[in-house]
C-alpha cells in the first residue's frame, strides 16, 4: 500500500516535472524564434523547411489515401443512419460538418504523432545520447534554437495544411460516393456543402489541428530529450512520445469541442 | 616542459550531485596556460562529471568554476558564448552530427561565428582536416568513418575556431593501440604547433603518461593527487599505486552485509 502510494507520488511528480519541462521548452523556442535574429542566431529556415517537407509532404500519399477512405466511410454510414428515417437527402450536412471539425483534424494528428512526432523523439534521443546535443552547446549553438524551434514551426505550418488538404480529399470522396448512391450530380453535392460550412467550422478543424501539432512536437521533444539507457531508451521514448502525443490529441480534442461549443 | 602561465581554469571547491548522490567533493584543481593536463581515474571516479563541469554543461551544487577568468554559472547567455569560442571539445564518441558531412560539421563552428564567406569557410575546414589527416574525407558522412577517424573528425570540429583551450573526451577509449598512440601524437602535435592549454580525460594510464604535462588523479568524487608524471609515479599513496599498477581494489566485505545481500533480507 505505501509502495502503491510512493510510486503514485513519484508519477505525479514526474509527470509534473514533465509538464514544467515542456512549457520551458515552449517559451524558449518562441523567445528563440521570435528574438534569434537579433541576438545574431536567426531560427535555420533551411532545417525548418526541411522538417516541413519530411513532416508534411512525405506524409501527403498516405494522408490522401487515409482522407479518402474516412470520407467514404462516413459517407456510408450517413447513408445508412439517415436511411433509417428517410432523410438520405441532408447526408452532406453531416458529412461537411464532421470532416472538417472533427475527423480531418483527429486522423491526420494522429498520422503525424505516429510519422513524426516518434521521429523527433528519435531523433533527438539518439543525438542526446551521442552526446551530439552536448557538443552544440559547447560550440555556442543553443540546442532549442538549433532543433525545437525549426521542427514547431513546421509542425504547426504542417499539420493544419496536411488537415485542410484532407478536407478536401474527404469531402471530394465522400461527394463521389454520395452522388453515386442518391444519384445527384457531384455539383449538387459541392453546392450543398459549401452552403453548409462555415468559416467558423474550418478554423474550429484547424484551430484544433495547430493545438495537436503542438502537443506532438512539444511531446516528442520532451521524450526524446530525456532518454536514458541506450537504443532501448530510445525505443522506450519513441513508443512513450507517440501513445502520449495520441491521447492528448484524443483529450485535447473532446475538451476543445466542448470549450468550442459553449 | 609545464606550463609557466596563468591559471587558464580554476576549479575551487566544486561538489556536483545527479538527484541526491554526491558525485564531487570539494575539488580543487588549476590548469596552467600551455600544459596538457590529464584528468584520470577509474570508472564512477567522477571524472566525466568534472569535464561536464568545466565545460559549463552543469550547474555546480557548491564551489565555482572559472574558465579563461569567469565563473561559468554566473555568465549571462552573451558572454557564455563568447568563452565557448575560446573552447573545443573533442567528444568521446566523436559527436559529429549525423545529418552533416565531415566538412559540415567542421564548418558548423565557423557558420555560427556568422562573419565568414563561404569560400573562407571552406578553406578553413580543408585546412583543419589537413591538421587531423583527413584531407579529402570532407565529403564523407559520419557514418562512414572509422572510429579513430571519427575521433580525428571531432578534434577538427573543436579547433575549427583556433580556441585556447580543448578538451578530449576518453581520447583513446575503443581505439586499437596503434591508432590510439597516433591520437596522442595528435594532442602534442596541436599544443606545440598552436599554444593550446588542453585537457584531456581518460581512464588509459599509457596515454596520460605520454601526453601529461601534469596528471590529476580522482578517485571516487576526491581529488587524490595533482602531480607531473614523474612525481606521480612515486607517489606512495596505495589507492594510486592501485590504480597505478592496474590492481583491481577489492571492496572491504562485512561478513553479516555480505549474507544479508545474499538471502535478499533487508
Amino acid at each position: 500500500m505505501l509502495v502503491r502510494a510512493e510510486n503514485l507520488g513519484r508519477q505525479t511528480v514526474r509527470a509534473l516535472d514533465e509538464i514544467g519541462y515542456a512549457a520551458a521548452l515552449f517559451a524558449e523556442a518562441v523567445v528563440w524564434i521570435l528574438a534569434g535574429r537579433h541576438w545574431g542566431q536567426p531560427l535555420r529556415l533551411s532545417a525548418t523547411a526541411a522538417q516541413m517537407l519530411e513532416i508534411g509532404i512525405h506524409a501527403l500519399p498516405v494522408a490522401t489515401l487515409l482522407a479518402a477512405t474516412v470520407g467514404v466511410m462516413l459517407a456510408i454510414q450517413s447513408l445508412y443512419s439517415l436511411g433509417l428515417f428517410g432523410a438520405q437527402s441532408f447526408a452532406h450536412v453531416g458529412i461537411a460538418l464532421s470532416v472538417t471539425r472533427e475527423f480531418s483534424p483527429l486522423i491526420i494528428g494522429i498520422l503525424v504523432a505516429g510519422r513524426s512526432g516518434s521521429a523527433l523523439a528519435a531523433r533527438l534521443g539518439t543525438m542526446s545520447i551521442n552526446q551530439e546535443i552536448d557538443a552544440l552547446q559547447v560550440i555556442g549553438i543553443n540546442p532549442v534554437r538549433f532543433l525545437v524551434a525549426p521542427a514547431l514551426i513546421a509542425m504547426l505550418i504542417m499539420l493544419p495544411a496536411l488537415t485542410m488538404w484532407a478536407n478536401l480529399v474527404a469531402l471530394g470522396a465522400a461527394g463521389l460516393y454520395v452522388s453515386a448512391a442518391l444519384d445527384i450530380s457531384v455539383a449538387a453535392y459541392s453546392a450543398g456543402v459549401l452552403e453548409v460550412l462555415s468559416s467558423n467550422d474550418l478554423a474550429h478543424g484547424l484551430g484544433k489541428s495547430a493545438l495537436f501539432a503542438l502537443l506532438i512536437a512539444l511531446l516528442g521533444v520532451v521524450n526524446g530529450t530525456r532518454v536514458k539507457g541506450g537504443a532501448e531508451g530510445i525505443g522506450r521514448a519513441t513508443t512513450r512520445s507517440v501513445v502520449q502525443a495520441i491521447s492528448a490529441i484524443v483529450v485535447t480534442d473532446m475538451v476543445f469541442a466542448f470549450v468550442a461549443t459553449q | 616542459m609545464a606550463g609557466p602561465g596563468e591559471p587558464l581554469i580554476e576549479v575551487r571547491n566544486l561538489s556536483a550531485h545527479y538527484g541526491a548522490e554526491q558525485v564531487l567533493f570539494d575539488v580543487n584543481l588549476a590548469v596552467l596556460e600551455g600544459e596538457v593536463m590529464v584528468i584520470m581515474g577509474g570508472s564512477g571516479s567522477g571524472k566525466s562529471t568534472l569535464l561536464r563541469h568545466l565545460l559549463g554543461l552543469e550547474r555546480p551544487s557548491a564551489g565555482q568554476v572559472i574558465v579563461l577568468g569567469s565563473d561559468m554559472a554566473k555568465l549571462r547567455a552573451k558572454n557564455q558564448l563568447a568563452l565557448r569560442r575560446q573552447m573545443g571539445v573533442a567528444f568521446q564518441g566523436g559527436a559529429l552530427f549525423s545529418s552533416l558531412s565531415v566538412a559540415e560539421n567542421v564548418k558548423l563552428p565557423l557558420r555560427e561565428r556568422g562573419d565568414l564567406g563561404e569560400r573562407t569557410m571552406d578553406i578553413i575546414a580543408r585546412l583543419k582536416l589537413e591538421v587531423v589527416n583527413l584531407a579529402g574525407c570532407g565529403d564523407m558522412m559520419p557514418a562512414e568513418l572509422s572510429g579513430g577517424m571519427l575521433k580525428r573528425a571531432a578534434v577538427a570540429r573543436a579547433i575549427a575556431l583556433d580556441p585556447r583551450l580543448l578538451f578530449f573526451d576518453e581520447p583513446s577509449a575503443g581505439l586499437d593501440p596503434t591508432v590510439a598512440a597516433a591520437l596522442d601524437e595528435l594532442i602534442l602535435q596541436l599544443r606545440q604547433a598552436m599554444a593550446m592549454t588542453i585537457v584531456v580525460v581518460t581512464h588509459e594510464m599509457e596515454s596520460a603518461f605520454q601526453i601529461a604535462d601534469r596528471i590529476t588523479v580522482l578517485d571516487h568524487g576526491r581529488v587524490l593527487a595533482v602531480e607531473p608524471v614523474e612525481r606521480l609515479l612515486r607517489n606512495k599513496n596505495p589507492r594510486i599505486q592501485n590504480l597505478l599498477n592496474r590492481r583491481a581494489e577489492r571492496p572491504e566485505i562485512e561478513a553479516a552485509d555480505y549474507l544479508h545481500r545474499l538471502t535478499g533480507d533487508a
